[in-house]
């Protein structure tokens, strides 16, 4: 599925990324954690190909092709999603224009016929329900006046519809209170499949009693330094991160 | 002949410039009935004296620094329109297909085929009755009159001297009008001048809803037509008014219009206003606030694009204490168009308590594209918020990145962000059909022509989370 070889990046010419190496199978989900600074959100930019996310060395293979080659839209065509750690607000685009045309991109690009705005509109209105949206939300700007909860909501309706193959979840847990976050979790519980992976990001072990991992990575100074299973989380929660810089590995 | 004004000396006795000349000699070919005469004569006059006297446009007069009426001389020697008969369908082609009392003028002259039946309260002045005429009397070219005279737009004084006939809107007292008025202003004729007038009285706890569009018949039928407009608005005690205002001519159309507001005590106005530019088209909305808890919320969006000017200037004189007002202008200006957007704010000493807001926020999408935005801010009392934004930016990184992030081509990103920078305000329109016809005129304005579209690259690494 993703296959990333020692990456390096940097932002605002600040080296972020430094020899980063993380392999995830169909089907697997990966949680990435570790402290502020670690490179957490900028691995997630880097893969979705944000502007002034520079890759300086290293490759990353997306499904057998080279993820650098393409661009951010056609990243996501190809199955790659981004649920934002901060939701973008953009008034005077209906959440509904927004979804159509998202979806639109993603089926022609699998050869798929548009939905009619009918089939849509019913799609959409499910979807909302499964996340617990009131369908009104559709029709206001995408995430304009929306509270913290409803924007994580919203991303996790998006990822619904699109369908990736893989997801990047950076943050999705923060700020959430417990209601919204046993709903984030139940949205993302309801797609994991076989065919489907997903890179948990969180600060907090308490969504990995809910989204429950195959591995967990621990992030530091831009390259992974331990890996282990959802015990890991436990255990960086009871005793933060310190231990591993102590431990030099 | 720089300019189709010249800014002369005050103290040398002004000559008057082709274009004025000819304005008045227009006047003179007017030919009004006696009843007409009795109710409009003064009105006529003392307009034309105030025309005569009126500061030219130039540069050096604040109001009109940034717009040159150079484009008018092409009017030194045009006539009076002759409304042309609209041709079949074009009322359900062009106009909105709304639920409200319809009358429909071409060329300043109602077209009775056209037009719903006046209810009761609507005249044209011709055919007013006592009341009417005692309205029209005291109201008449008198509201927002008192604003300052060296301010005062030249255009209003000289589409008082073309009356000859306006509308007269009158809500009596605590009457809710169910349906909305829908005024249509249709252009025709080569090269023709034409004039519009319109009055509104609300009584105390009246209640309506207004909207005036102004269009063009067809290139064939209308081209390089002036129109010049006027409309007052008394808004009684405790009475609201939501105005809605389209000015969405040819671009070969060239257009002077004014509003008047004057509010009285408690009462509230909801205005919008939509422009895109033309050769010359430069709309002035004067607010006063004459009495206590006077509410004003006024939202505008204009669009310029090839070579079009628009220019807004807006005046609110807050007069007295406890009145609010919230103006946000958006605008988006492409090509080799020149947007104006002065806001004017006199908040006078008595005025305590008073709340303004004024916001203006503009997008360029094209290198030669030119913006002027200015507050103008005069505050004499001391215990007031008064706030105001301008700015001129481009589309936001962060939203394109977000909409690529969702597969979406970043060309269509760009139009989805453009329209919704103008879209956004729509929300305050009351009229549901009045939102979704703009919308889908918005729509396939920025659909078939990419000159509203700002193509700006984003600038690279703003916003970064690490």
């Amino acid at each position: 599925m993703l296959e990333i070889h020692e990456l390096f990046a940097k932002v605002e010419g600040k080296q972020i990324l430094n020899g980063l190496n993380l392999s995830i199978k169909p089907g697997e989900v990966h949680a990435i954690m570790g402290p502020n600074g670690s490179g957490k959100s900028t691995l997630g930019n880097v893969l979705t190909g944000r502007a002034g996310y520079e890759v300086i060395s290293g490759d990353a293979s997306f499904n057998g092709k080279n993820l650098f080659d393409l661009e951010v839209e056609e990243r996501a065509r190809d199955g790659l999603f981004l649920a934002f750690q901060y939701p973008v607000e953009i008034p005077g685009v209906s959440n509904m224009e927004f979804l159509k045309a998202s979806v639109d991109a993603r089926r022609k690009h699998l050869g798929l016929l548009d939905l009619s705005s009918f089939d849509f509109m019913k799609l959409a209105r499910e979807s909302s329900q499964k996340v617990s949206l009131d369908p009104a939300f559709l029709k206001r700007g995408v995430n304009e006046g929306f509270s913290g909860g409803e924007k994580k909501r919203n991303e996790i309706m998006q990822m619904m519809l699109l369908e990736p193959s893989l997801c990047i979840l950076d943050e999705t847990d923060s700020g959430l209170d417990i209601d919204a976050l046993q709903v984030v979790a139940a949205g993302v519980n309801a797609m994991r499949s076989s065919s489907r992976s997903f890179i948990v990001v969180t600060h907090y072990q308490r969504l990995l009693d809910y989204i429950v991992p195959d591995y967990v990575h621990v992030l530091s100074q831009g390259k992974i330094v331990r890996t282990g299973d959802k015990e890991l989380a436990r255990e960086l929660e009871a005793k933060g991160y310190g231990w591993l810089e102590e431990e030099g590995v | 002949m720089a300019d189709a004004f010249a800014n002369r000396r005050q103290s040398i006795p002004a000559v008057l410039n082709p274009f004025q000349q000819h304005a008045l000699v227009l006047a003179g070919q007017q030919v009004l009935s006696d009843g007409q005469a009795s109710i409009l004569q003064t009105l006529r006059q003392e307009g034309a004296e105030k025309f005569k006297r009126a500061t030219r446009p130039g540069r050096k007069v604040e109001h009109w620094k940034y717009t040159s009426v150079q484009a008018l001389k092409t009017y030194e020697s045009a006539g009076w329109a002759t409304p042309a008969k609209l041709p079949e369908g074009f009322c359900s082609e062009r106009l909105m297909t709304l639920n409200a009392t319809r009358l429909v003028f071409v060329d300043g002259a109602l077209d009775a085929a056209a037009s719903d039946s006046m209810p009761a309260g609507i005249s044209l002045f011709s055919e007013a009755d006592s009341l009417a005429t005692q309205l029209i009397s005291s109201h008449l070219g008198k509201i927002a009159g008192s604003v300052d005279p060296s301010r005062q737009n030249l255009f209003a004084a000289l589409n008082s001297a073309w009356t000859t006939e306006g509308l007269l809107i009158h809500v009596a007292q605590n009457v809710i009008l169910e349906k909305p008025i829908y005024l249509v202003y249709i252009s025709t004729g080569s090269n023709t001048v034409a004039s519009q007038r319109t009055l509104v009285v609300m009584e105390q706890g009246a209640n309506a809803q207004l909207i005036e569009h102004f269009l063009s018949a067809d290139s064939d039928l209308a081209d390089s037509c002036f129109v010049n407009t006027l409309t007052e608005i008394h808004i009684g005690q405790n009475a609201q008014l939501h105005h809605t205002r389209f000015n969405l001519e040819h671009e070969s159309a060239a257009h002077v219009g004014a509003v008047h507001v004057n509010l009285m005590r408690d009462s509230v106005f909801n205005g919008f206003t939509v422009s895109e530019g033309s050769k010359f088209k430069r709309l002035d909305y004067h607010f006063n606030h004459c009495g206590q808890g006077a509410s004003l919320r006024f939202e505008g969006v204009y669009l310029a694009r090839h070579d079009q000017l628009i220019d807004y200037h807006t005046c609110i004189e807050h007069r007295v204490p406890h009145c609010t007002s919230q103006q946000v202008f958006h605008g988006i200006v492409g090509d080799k168009a020149k947007a104006v957007f002065n806001g004017r704010i006199h908040i006078f000493q008595d005025a305590q308590k008073t709340l303004a807001e004024m916001n203006n926020r503009n997008l360029l999408t094209s290198d030669s594209a030119e913006i002027n935005t200015k507050p103008e801010l005069e505050i004499y009392a001391d215990d007031v918020k008064c706030a105001h934004g301008a700015t001129i930016s481009q589309l936001d990184d962060t939203s394109l990145y977000y909409l690529q992030s969702r597969g979406i081509s970043p060309s269509q990103a760009r139009m989805m962000l453009s329209f919704g920078f103008v879209n956004e305000l729509l929300s305050g329109l009351p009229v549901e059909d009045v939102k979704l016809w703009l919308e889908n005129w918005l729509r396939h304005r920025f659909s078939e022509d990419r000159s509203l579209v700002s193509e700006t690259k984003p600038s690279g690494n703003a916003g970064a989370d690490l």
